[in-house]
Order: structure tokens, then C-alpha cells, then sequence
């Protein structure tokens, strides 16, 4: 990868190689999976657009998951399929107005990071504000994530990026390392975590992807910065 | 775009025009943020100059947690759907 840099004008502009932007893509293919509210949209048909787990992605061919090699952050089988068009329910209008939604934070670790609670010792006042916002905080970080995919070419090579874009990669990134972190229970101690493990341990690979990613979002931020 | 004629008078709203700004965006600190990501973050999100958010940043580092915000609660709410959606582990309380 060629770090990023920024362009003339408020751009910045990076160069991937094509395993990083396999491995990049299906990532963050996950956290949108992950982000998929499965009460908020009907089920989609079987298989209709499973998590992107190409073969040989590097440094993660034995990172052990819940649906096999590849697949250490999203749930199993979810489909992005938003269903078919048509009128919306009161339901979808609901979805639509960020309104509606659950009281209830996510009891998936991974999830509870990304959308986490307002207040920290007021139960009533969490589950108020989550009811009312968490729709479109899901909506806002899928939308971060698909303009990572817009933008990463699947085969690798430039990347080139207004500011608006760049925001959009900071945060999808940030996602991305929020989720793998929980899965990895990463600590402040990342470095003698990450040391301790046997070499063979499919976990180092993941700790190794984790910390490429810190690598990727560090120089996204110096060359806004 | 309307223009609310001047001699209506707007309801008074208790809470954003309490003086002595009773609501509090607070930052907690967490293993997983990178250090320069929430400096940049602070800049972006608040407009603070980089001393100000560096200290901040600091400030969640070392002691756990930061006051990042204070005012209103529905602008403090703001604040931490913003941070939220940058991934910072935000949250609203009253000062007391």
C-alpha cells in the first residue's frame, strides 16, 4: 500500500495493493452485515448476498469465526436485500424517519461497541434516545462503509477521495477496527497481546490485520491533518 | 425557506436557556481509538483548535474520561450521535 496523501484541493488520494483491497472489502462488507437490522427490513431470499469471503485472502485463511475462514465480524447468512419496492408500511415509514427502533442495545459485543448507549446510568434515558436515533446511526455507518466500496477498486490500485470521502473511509475504518477489537478483546497492552500469541495461532493473523488497519486510518489522519 | 414574523414571541424552552449549562458531553476512554484519530476527531467534530483537542484527548487517555461539551441536553444529544458515528465512546449526563 502507498500511504495517503493529501491531493491538491481538500482530497487525499492512496494506492492498494489487491490482497489489501480484498482483504479491506470484505471487512467491511461484515461490518455492514453486522449493521443489518434484522427486524428493520424483511428477510431476503436465501443466499441472495452472503458476507464476502474470497479464497486465500492473506493473513486471514485460519482466522477461526462463526462461519469459517474469513469470517471473524459479521453474523452468518444476513442479506443486504432492503426487499421488495413498493409502498411502505408504517413499519418502513418508521425505518425511514429513524423512528421506531429498539430500546434495547445490541447484545452482540461487536455491535454494542458501534452503537453504544447515550447515558451511561440512566437506563430510561438510553433507551429513549436509542429508540429514536439508532435507525439512522446504522443507516449513516452502512452508508460510510458502501462509499468504502465505491471507491476501493475490488482488484486493487488507486484510490482517490474528496473530503467528504475521506470522512466517510475515517469512519468505516474506525468501524472495522471497533468490531475486530472487541472480537480480539483487544487491550491498551495490543503490542504484548499480539507477542504472546504463537505465531501459529490463527488469532495472530488477525491481530496482524488489525493492526494494518490502525496503520491505514493513522496515515488517512495525518494526511487530513 | 420562512421567516417567523418578529412579533410572535417563542415559547420559552427550559433547558436552552438554563444559564449555567447543566448538560455534558463526555468522552470515555477505550483500548481500540487511535490517540491522533480522537485528536482529529475533537478538531472536526467541535471546530477546537489542535492544543484543545490534543489535551482533551489526553485527558480520556489518562484519566478514563473528558468533558468534551457542555449546554443544552438536545445539543449535547448532538453531540453524541456525532461522536457515535465516528466511533468514539460517547455519552450525555446533567452536571450535577
Amino acid at each position: 500500500m502507498d500511504a495517503f496523501r493529501r491531493t491538491s484541493g481538500r482530497g487525499v488520494r492512496a494506492r492498494f495493493d489487491a490482497p489489501e483491497a480484498v482483504l479491506l472489502r470484505s471487512l467491511i462488507e461484515q461490518v455492514v452485515d453486522l449493521l443489518t437490522d434484522p427486524d428493520a427490513s424483511p428477510p431476503g431470499s436465501p443466499g441472495a448476498a452472503g458476507p464476502y469471503a474470497p479464497p486465500g485472502t492473506p493473513g486471514f485463511s485460519g482466522t477461526p469465526g462463526p462461519s469459517g475462514a474469513g469470517e471473524v465480524i459479521g453474523p452468518a447468512g444476513e442479506s443486504l436485500d432492503p426487499g421488495t419496492p413498493g409502498v411502505p408500511s408504517p413499519a418502513e415509514l418508521e425505518t425511514m424517519l429513524g423512528m421506531g427502533g429498539t430500546a434495547q442495545a445490541p447484545e452482540d459485543p461487536a455491535l454494542a461497541r458501534l452503537l453504544p448507549d447515550a447515558y451511561r446510568d440512566d437506563p430510561d434515558a438510553a433507551g429513549e434516545f436509542r429508540r429514536f436515533t439508532e435507525q439512522s446511526l446504522r443507516g449513516a455507518k452502512q452508508e460510510s462503509a458502501r462509499i468504502v466500496l465505491d471507491t476501493l477498486p475490488a482488484d486493487g490500485g488507486p484510490v482517490k477521495l474528496s473530503g467528504e470521502q475521506a470522512q466517510s473511509w475515517l469512519r468505516a475504518l474506525n468501524d472495522v477496527r471497533l468490531a475486530l477489537g472487541v472480537r480480539l478483546g483487544v487491550t491498551e497492552e495490543f503490542e504484548e497481546q499480539w507477542q504472546e500469541l504463537d505465531p501459529v495461532d490463527p488469532r495472530s493473523a488477525a491481530f496482524e490485520v488489525y493492526a494494518w488497519l490502525g496503520g491505514v486510518q493513522e496515515s488517512l489522519v495525518q494526511a487530513l491533518t | 425557506m420562512s421567516v417567523a414574523p418578529s412579533e410572535v414571541e417563542l415559547p420559552e424552552s427550559g433547558e436552552q436557556t438554563t444559564p449555567d449549562k447543566p448538560w455534558l458531553t463526555i468522552v470515555w476512554n477505550d483500548p481500540i481509538n487511535l490517540m491522533d484519530y480522537v485528536t482529529y476527531v475533537f478538531q472536526t467534530v467541535f471546530g477546537y483548535p489542535k492544543p484543545k483537542a490534543t489535551k482533551l484527548m489526553l485527558d480520556v487517555h489518562h484519566k478514563g474520561k473528558a468533558v468534551v461539551a457542555a449546554g443544552a441536553r438536545e445539543s449535547m444529544e448532538h453531540n453524541v450521535e456525532v461522536l457515535h458515528g465516528y466511533g468514539l465512546w460517547a455519552t450525555v449526563s446533567s452536571d450535577s
